[in-house]
C-alpha cells in the first residue's frame, strides 16, 4: 500500500529552487510534446528546433535577445508589482501607452533636437506614459477597491482601441498610402541597433540597469522592504504605518514605467513608426508575468528567463512557419511551461513523500 | 420605428447571452472561495469544441455537448492547481487562459473561414412568441438564451436557498469552519471550478454556434474577463447576474446604433471595457463595503492549518 504523505518545508536553498524550476520546465516540454503529437507534428524535431531556431545560430541568438529587451524591462518591473500582490496583467497597455508618449515626443521635437537630447527625453516620455496608465489601477485598488486585474486589463483593451483611434485618425502619416500607422519617426529618435542585428543597445543596457536596480530597491532600501510587507502580511504593514496608497503608487509607477521603456524600444528601435497596436506588441506583456515568475519574483533572474521565453518566441515563430503551425503556438507553449512552473512550487514549498506502508 | 426597438433589444438579448452563462459560472466558482481568470481560455476552448462537433457531426447538441466536456476537462487543471496544490490561483488562471486560447486557435485552424451548414436554430417559444412587441423580442431566441436564464436562477436559487448553496458560500467565507462542520471543502472547491468551466464553455458554444455560426481566432474578445467583471458587478449574485449581463448586452449593441451617427469605431469598441471600469467605480463611490468579496476568495486551504 503506497501512501503520500506531505509537510512544509523550511529550508528552501536557492539550488532546490533552481533545480524545481528546471524539473517543472522538463516536465512543461514534455506535456507541449504530447500536443504536437497530437497536432501531427513530430514533437522531437519540433521541440528541439524551436531551441535551435532559437539558441543555436548566431541569427537566432541576435532575434532572441532583441525579443528579450521588451520581455526583460516588463518582467523586471512585474517582479515589483507581484511582490506586493499587485497583479498587473495590463503591461501590454502601459507599453502601447509609452510607445504613444514616445510617438508624440518624437514627431514634435525629433527634427529641432540633436539625438543625444531627443533620445533620453523619448525614454522619459515613454516612462511617463507607462507610469500614468499604471497608477490608474493603483488608485483604483487602494482608494475603491477595485480588483486590479480587471481594471489593468480593461485598461489594455482601451488603450489598444485608443491607439488604433490615433493612427487611423489624426496622426495617420501622409507617407503610409492611406494604410493606417504614422509617418517614421525623425531620424535622430530612431535608436542605433548593434552591427548586423535589430538589437538596440540603448534599451538594452535599459533594461540590464533596471533589473539590476530594481534588485538593489527591493532588498537593499526601506521602499522594497515595504513592498514585501505590503504583499506578504498586509496586517502588520497597516500596524507599522506603512502608507498603502503611496507604495502602491510608486510600484506601479516603476512597473509600468518600464513597460512604457519597453515600448519606447519597439516603437524606435524595432519599428520606426506607430502602427497597429498589435504590431507594437505582440503579447509581451503577458509573456513577461511568466517571466517574473520563472524569475521567482526576482529582477535579475528576469534576465535570464527573458532570455529563455525570447527563445522561445523566436523559436517557435520559426517552427510555427516550417512546420504548418498556427500562430497561437507559443501561447500554448508559454501557457503550460506556467501551469508547470507553479505545479513545481508546490514541491518547492512542501515535501511530498511516497510511504509504503502494510495495510 | 417599432422594428428597430425590437431588434435592438433582440440583439441585446443575443449579446448578453454569453456574458450570463460565463458570469454564472463565475459566480459558483468565487462563492467557493476560488478565483478562476482562466474563463477567457475555456470560453475560446467550448466555442472551438462545439463549431468542430457540429461541423462533423451536424447536430449542433452534440457540439454543446463536447463544448461541455472540454470545458470540464481543461478546468480540472484549474481546480488541481488551486485546491489540491494550493497555488496561485491568480497566476493559474492566467496560464489557463493562455493555454485555452493557443490551444483553441490550434484546434480551430483547419476550421477558418468555413461557415456551418447547420447551427443552433432559434426556438419560439408557443404562444408566448404570438404576443406583439415582446414576443419577438424575448420569446423568439437562440435556446442558449433560455438555458442562460434559467441557469442562473437556477444557480441563485441553489446557492440562496438549498444546503448545498450554504455549504459553498460559507466554504467561500470560512473553510476552516465549514470543515469542522464535516463538510469536504475540497470537493466543493473542486465541483464549483468544474460547474463554472462548464458554465464558460456553453458561453463559448454560444459565440460559435449560435451568434455566428463561424470560428475566428479570438473570437471570444474579451468577454471572459468582463464576466470576471460583471461577477462583481452583480455582487457574486446571480440574480443580479441577469441584470448585469444584459446591460452589457445593450453597451454591445450600443456600438453598431451609434456608428453610423459618425462616432470613431475605435471609440465605440472601448465602450464596454470603459463601462466596466465606470460601473465598478460607481458601485465602490456608493458604498464600497459592497465589493467584499467572499472572505477567502483567491485564498488557497490547507487542512490542518491554524
Amino acid at each position: 500500500m503506497i501512501r503520500i504523505t506531505t509537510s512544509d518545508r523550511y529550508n528552501i536553498t536557492p539550488l532546490m529552487s533552481f533545480m524545481t524550476n528546471v524539473a517543472a520546465l522538463g516536465a512543461g516540454i514534455l506535456a507541449i510534446s504530447l500536443i504536437f503529437l497530437a497536432a501531427g507534428v513530430n514533437p522531437l524535431y519540433a521541440v528541439s528546433q524551436i531551441f535551435i531556431e532559437s539558441f543555436g545560430s548566431v541569427y537566432g541568438i541576435k532575434e532572441t535577445i532583441t525579443k528579450a529587451i521588451p520581455l526583460i524591462l516588463i518582467g523586471a518591473g512585474l517582479t515589483l508589482a507581484f511582490r506586493a500582490k499587485f497583479w498587473n496583467i495590463g503591461a501590454e497597455g502601459q507599453l502601447l501607452m509609452g510607445a504613444i508618449f514616445a510617438t508624440w515626443t518624437a514627431q514634435h521635437l525629433g527634427n529641432a533636437l540633436p539625438s543625444a537630447v531627443i533620445v533620453p527625453l523619448i525614454f522619459t516620455a515613454g516612462f511617463i506614459g507607462g507610469a500614468l496608465w499604471g497608477i490608474i489601477p493603483a488608485i483604483l485598488k487602494i482608494k475603491y477597491a477595485i480588483n486590479e486585474v480587471i481594471t489593468t486589463l480593461m485598461l489594455n483593451y482601451i488603450c489598444a482601441e485608443f491607439l488604433t483611434m490615433l493612427i487611423v485618425g489624426p496622426w495617420k502619416g501622409k507617407t503610409r498610402f492611406g494604410f493606417p500607422g504614422t509617418d517614421p519617426l525623425p531620424d535622430a529618435a530612431i535608436l542605433g541597433v548593434l552591427p548586423g542585428s535589430r538589437i538596440h543597445y540603448a534599451t538594452l543596457i535599459l533594461a540590464i540597469v533596471c533589473s539590476v536596480g530594481l534588485c538593489v530597491l527591493i532588498y537593499k532600501t526601506r521602499f522594497g522592504y515595504e513592498t514585501r510587507v505590503v504583499g506578504e502580511n498586509p496586517d502588520a504593514g497597516k500596524y507599522a504605518g506603512i502608507d498603502f496608497l503611496k507604495t502602491n503608487l510608486i510600484l506601479m509607477a516603476i512597473s509600468g514605467g518600464l513597460a512604457g521603456f519597453a515600448g519606447v524600444g519597439e516603437v524606435a528601435g524595432i519599428h520606426h513608426y506607430l502602427g497597429y497596436p498589435a504590431s507594437v506588441s505582440s503579447g509581451y506583456g503577458f509573456t513577461a508575468i511568466i517571466v517574473a515568475w520563472l524569475a521567482k519574483l526576482n529582477p535579475l533572474f528576469a534576465i535570464v528567463s527573458g532570455l529563455f521565453f525570447a527563445g522561445i518566441i523566436v523559436g517557435g515563430d520559426a517552427i510555427q512557419i516550417s512546420l504548418g503551425l498556427p500562430a497561437a503556438t507559443v501561447e500554448i507553449v508559454n501557457g503550460t511551461l506556467l501551469i508547470f512552473l507553479i505545479m513545481g512550487d508546490y514541491f518547492l514549498y512542501n515535501k511530498v513523500q511516497l510511504c509504503w506502508s502494510r495495510a | 420605428m417599432e422594428a428597430i426597438i425590437i431588434s435592438t433589444i433582440q440583439r441585446t438579448m443575443v449579446a448578453g447571452t454569453p456574458l450570463l452563462l460565463a458570469t454564472t459560472g463565475e459566480i459558483i466558482c468565487e462563492r467557493a472561495g476560488i478565483l478562476n481568470l482562466g474563463v477567457e481560455g475555456v470560453m475560446a476552448i467550448g466555442a472551438v469544441t462545439a463549431f468542430i462537433v457540429t461541423m462533423t457531426t451536424g447536430h449542433p447538441w452534440l457540439g454543446v455537448l463536447a463544448a461541455m466536456a472540454a470545458g470540464f476537462a481543461v478546468s480540472l487543471i484549474h481546480a488541481f492547481t488551486s485546491v489540491t496544490l494550493q497555488a496561485n490561483q491568480v497566476v493559474s488562471g492566467l496560464a489557463l487562459t493562455m493555454l485555452g486560447l493557443g490551444l483553441s486557435g490550434m484546434m480551430g485552424k483547419p476550421y477558418v473561414g468555413r461557415p456551418l451548414a447547420v447551427k443552433m436554430d432559434d426556438v419560439a417559444i408557443p404562444f408566448l412568441s404570438d404576443l406583439p412587441w415582446i414576443g419577438k423580442a424575448f420569446f423568439h431566441q437562440s435556446p442558449f438564451l433560455y438555458l442562460a436564464i434559467v441557469l442562473a436562477i437556477g444557480a441563485w436559487f441553489f446557492l440562496e436557498r438549498t444546503r448545498m448553496g450554504i455549504q459553498i458560500r460559507s466554504t467561500g467565507e470560512n473553510p476552516k469552519a465549514t470543515e469542522t462542520q464535516g463538510v469536504n471543502v475540497a470537493l466543493i472547491r473542486y465541483a464549483c471550478v468544474l460547474v463554472g468551466g462548464v458554465f464558460s464553455a456553453l458561453a463559448g458554444a454560444h459565440l460559435s454556434i449560435s451568434y455566428s455560426s463561424s470560428w475566428v481566432e479570438g473570437m471570444t474578445a474579451g468577454r471572459g474577463w468582463i464576466a470576471i467583471a460583471l461577477t462583481i458587478f452583480a455582487l457574486w449574485n446571480p440574480g443580479r447576474a441577469i441584470f448585469a449581463s444584459f446591460i452589457f448586452g445593450g453597451i454591445f449593441v450600443l456600438q453598431y446604433l451609434l456608428q453610423p451617427l459618425g462616432i470613431s469605431p475605435n471609440f465605440l469598441a472601448m465602450l464596454p471595457y470603459l463601462s466596466t471600469l465606470i460601473i465598478l467605480l460607481g458601485i465602490s463611490l456608493k458604498d464600497p463595503r459592497r465589493l467584499n468579496a467572499p472572505a477567502w476568495l483567491g485564498a488557497a486551504y490547507k487542512r490542518g492549518e491554524r
